[in-house]
């Protein structure tokens, strides 16, 4: 199954884009998505336990199972206001 | 059309359009608001000892406009009757412009005080908005509060900080 990734903030200036499509194994969960991406850009492993998930916009969790066509959101700490 | 009720924004807020969106306006239209609270959240020209030269807003906007909505319910919960908007803008702002724009309405000031309160304090927890700061020699992303909206600890420390 394929998902589309949205990154924002430091997020995205780590990983170098916005938005990206991933390849994954059924039943992945958006936490094995994100060691994917972890493994891939090293400045991503600070936020482990500093992430928020949103799937299709509404937040979720990283157990979330994911299903083909999943946009997946990763959100660093957040500063409106 | 009016203005809504929740938006982001790339255009200066304007707290008459939230006024005019949670149809609170001292014209006799059979409103039962007795009050209405607004808060401006503006560009600050200093933080942590850094002059600030300017503040660029992004959003993932679609999951902002149902935390809003999220916020609203919340307020109800609460205080059983305040209406609320919430208008927060996006893109690149100079010291001075408003960032965030909030009005609430209730029959009595005590809730549209503390409804007005409380929905900024969970803007700041949950709301997916991120502020990167520009001053005068750097630049660097502000990185407030890990989001969980189902954080019940958080919550309730807004409402106390509303009550308070």
């Amino acid at each position: 199954m394929r998902v589309t990734v949205r990154l924002f903030a430091r997020l995205r200036d780590i990983v170098g884009v916005a938005q990206l499509s991933r390849e994954l194994p059924e039943g992945a969960t958006a936490s094995l998505l994100w060691n994917m991406l972890a493994a891939e850009h090293a400045g991503l492993a600070a936020y482990r336990d500093a992430v928020s998930i949103a799937v299709n916009a509404e937040y979720s969790k990283m157990s979330r199972r994911l299903a083909d066509g999943d946009e997946v959101a990763f959100l660093p700490p957040v500063s409106g206001g | 059309m009016g203005a809504p009720l929740f938006a982001v924004t790339r255009d200066p807020l304007r707290l008459e359009d939230l006024i005019q969106a949670i149809g609170a306006q001292a014209d006799g239209g059979g409103t039962t608001a007795g009050a209405v609270t607004t808060f401006l959240g503006l560009v600050r020209s200093e933080n942590l000892g850094r002059q600030v030269v300017r503040l660029e807003y992004e959003s993932y906007e679609p999951l902002a406009i149902k935390v809003f909505e999220r916020i609203a319910g919340e307020v109800r919960e609460h205080w059983s009757t305040p209406r609320l908007a919430l208008h927060h803008r996006l893109g690149s702002l100079r010291v001075g412009e408003a960032s965030v724009a909030i009005a609430a309405a209730a029959p009595h000031r005590a809730e549209s005080f503390a409804a007005c309160r409380y929905a900024i304090e969970r803007v700041k927890q949950i709301a997916p908005i991120w502020k990167h700061e520009y001053f005068d020699d750097g630049h660097t992303w502000i990185e407030g509060a890990l989001a969980d909206p189902d954080d019940r600890g958080a919550r309730e420390d807004a409402y106390k900080r509303a009550c308070a």
